[in-house]
């Protein structure tokens, strides 16, 4: 049995902790992106990270973007959406049809 | 295009022949590949956007609910009821084979600690703010979870269908033309070679025959 993590800002993951996820708070980017490495070497599925954190640690987001587990999903913290996660399913479609053909508006 | 560096005979014209045949085939195969994947691609990008939408907004109103609960109750106090989470998720991991992309299922169960409720403290000294935020982020549990699985089969679709569209393209704009192009090289030198040949006999026939019978002495005398 696998786990799930959640990662980000103290104020926007600790809810998290109520209904059962692993929560992580980290606030430098160092920390983050330790933390992270860690996580997904123990096995985590998935890791949810907040899209304030995530911005800072998109190249070792990247890192796990073609294995298998863990996704790593970006969620909205508490300071709301920076668009990253719709971002990476634009890059998605873009990688694959060539062209943006579902978000053209 | 380019030629490919070979001895124009005939048993490399069988080789290439037959290459080509492979070639052609694997060009089909490939494109078929590819035309699903992106059929199935799009069916799970278009569903991705939908449930990233709806986790998107069921956050926030989690969080707006989270800050009302903060507003009301000390951080500490905050911090205390949530230390000790009654529940407990944990994920069963399995693949589904998408023209073989192994793609993550995610299933998950929840291990109660106690009977019936989720909160994992007592009422008396937590507002009902917290409770209210508490009962929405476990509404969003599921779709979180569905949107994690979407997005990686997302990701791990839209590598695979650049890679095969790749491989599509390598054999249809360069393969399978170097191939024809070497082809009909071979073929144009051995049948140069064969109409060389046959002057060359042709030739050879009438000097024979001059030799035998003399025809030029004959006719000028």
């Amino acid at each position: 049995m696998r786990k799930v993590g959640v990662m980000g800002e103290r104020d926007s993951v600790l809810g998290f902790k109520a209904v059962g996820f692993d929560v992580y708070p980290v606030v430098s980017r160092e920390e983050a992106s330790e933390r992270l490495t860690q996580l997904a070497d123990d096995g985590y599925a998935v890791i949810y990270v907040t899209e304030q954190i995530a911005s800072m640690i998109a190249e070792d987001i990247e890192r796990y973007r073609f294995s298998r587990f863990p996704a790593i999903v970006p969620i909205p913290g508490s300071s709301g959406s920076l668009g990253i996660g719709m971002n990476s399913v634009k890059k998605s479609v873009e990688k694959a049809v060539g062209a943006d053909i579902l978000f053209n508006h | 295009m380019a030629r490919l560096n070979v001895n124009p005979t005939r048993m490399v014209l069988t080789g290439l022949k037959r290459r080509l045949r492979t070639a052609r085939r694997g060009h089909k195969l490939l494109k078929d590949k590819r035309d699903e994947l992106m059929k199935k691609f799009l069916e799970i990008v278009r569903e991705n956007r939908k449930e990233r939408e709806i986790v998107e907004k069921l956050l926030m109103d989690v969080h707006s609910r989270f800050i009302m609960a903060r507003a009301l109750m000390s951080s500490e106090m905050l911090e205390e009821a949530l230390m000790f989470p009654k529940r407990k998720v944990s994920l069963g991991t399995s693949t589904r084979n998408i023209m073989s992309v192994h793609v993550p299922v995610l299933e998950f169960t929840t291990e109660e600690a106690g009977e019936g409720d989720i909160f994992p403290y007592g009422f008396a000294n937590t507002s009902g703010e917290l409770d209210g935020a508490i009962q929405a982020l476990s509404e969003v549990l599921p779709h979180m979870l569905r949107l994690a699985e979407l997005e990686k089969s997302a990701q791990l679709l839209s590598d695979e269908i650049e890679k095969t569209r790749r491989r599509v393209n390598a054999l249809e704009y360069v393969l399978i033309p170097n191939l024809e192009e070497t082809i009909r090289y071979i073929v144009m030198k051995l049948d140069e070679n064969e109409r060389g040949n046959l002057t060359r006999l042709m030739k050879v026939k009438d000097m024979m025959l001059e030799q035998a019978h003399h025809y030029k002495e004959r006719y000028n005398n």
